[in-house]
């Protein structure tokens, strides 16, 4: 018999010494498999409306890009906060992602300040 | 102690498993964030770059009437289906259940694969309607807007392949190293879904 055979597909005894103990109560996981569920159910309806509000309500194009961006951005915040839990992540984490979202900001101004300077001429 | 014990003692990467310290993460969590971090600027470069050509073209294409707006809604509901699937599968790895991890893994892979098949059909469609990435700068940045995010999910396709075969060996001697693998794999196919998510209404209904 291999090393391995002996080792059922269910859990090693060592996998409850993990560490967040607490984040692997099984009550826990439960409860966020619920949640897991109800934003993906929530994605799937917030992009049937992002579609249907482009092809439904004949929107001048500048309130079509907002609420197309609007609903992308709340999509972005269900993706990122539950499924990527940057709701509850690490003091580190966070600043890491602040460093990048003020370099994603330069760059997404770089282009809006050469409109402005141009309607400006 | 042996010799050959200490020798693999000292070989011993540390913080696979328990947060480091300082940090509070594992390393890899903080190496995927990093990485991410740079991707957040590739993608955002181009991002940049869509809004200079937009803005700067005295006319550009609508996307809802120029591109096929139904198998990129299709993709759209495949990627978020794939983002469940994995923390479906990290929370089955987390319940101590391998099979249902694997299972759920699975179905990642096949999302990713049915993405890939619906994005080769959308750009044979394309095609067909001589839109080539050098017919106008809409179509230069659509297609590698969306080339370059294909092969991202590509190789998360890759990786997927890799801890649903060979890779997931590690969970009989080290679950939780394991478990956590997936979690890291899990941040970058979500982020690869959050691109999707602001590439699909900026390129093909707006």
């Amino acid at each position: 018999m291999s090393e391995h055979a002996a080792v059922p597909d269910e859990v090693p005894e060592a996998h409850h010494e993990a560490p967040h103990d607490a984040h692997n109560d099984p009550e826990h996981i439960k409860r966020e498999v619920r949640v897991y569920l109800l934003v993906f159910c929530s994605l799937a309806v917030l992009t049937g409306a992002t579609v249907a509000a482009r092809f439904w309500f004949d929107l001048p194009m500048g309130y079509a890009i907002a609420v197309a961006l609007t609903i992308a951005c709340i999509k972005g915040f269900l993706v990122a906060g539950f499924f990527m839990h940057l709701l509850s992540e690490k003091k580190l984490i966070y600043s890491v992602l602040a460093l990048t979202v003020i370099f994603f900001a330069f760059l997404v101004w770089l282009p809006i300040h050469d409109i402005l300077d141009k309607m400006g001429k | 102690m042996t010799a050959h014990a200490d020798a693999h003692h000292e070989l011993e990467i540390p913080y696979n498993v328990m947060p480091r310290p300082d940090t509070g993460v594992y390393n890899a969590k903080l190496g995927v964030w990093l990485f991410l971090a740079s991707e957040v600027m590739l993608f955002g470069a181009l991002f940049s770059s869509l809004i200079l050509l937009r803005t700067g073209a005295p006319s550009w294409p609508v996307g809802k009437d120029t591109l096929h707006v139904l198998p990129a809604t299709v993709n759209t509901f495949v990627l978020i289906l794939s983002s469940v699937t994995v923390v479906l599968a990290w929370a089955n790895l987390r319940l101590g259940n391998l099979k249902k991890g694997r299972i759920f893994i699975g179905i990642t892979l096949l999302c990713g694969l049915i993405f890939m098949l619906i994005k080769a059909y959308e750009y044979n469609l394309s095609f067909e309607h001589h839109h080539f990435p050098s017919t106008n700068n809409f179509f230069a940045i659509y297609f590698t807007m969306t080339g370059l995010h294909g092969l991202h999910v590509l190789g998360g396709m890759i990786v997927f392949t890799y801890f649903l075969t060979v890779g997931s060996k590690m969970w009989h001697k080290e679950p939780q190293r394991f478990t956590n693998r997936i979690e890291v794999v899990g941040l970058y196919w979500h982020f690869v879904d959050l691109v999707w998510i602001f590439l699909f209404p900026t390129l093909y209904l707006l």
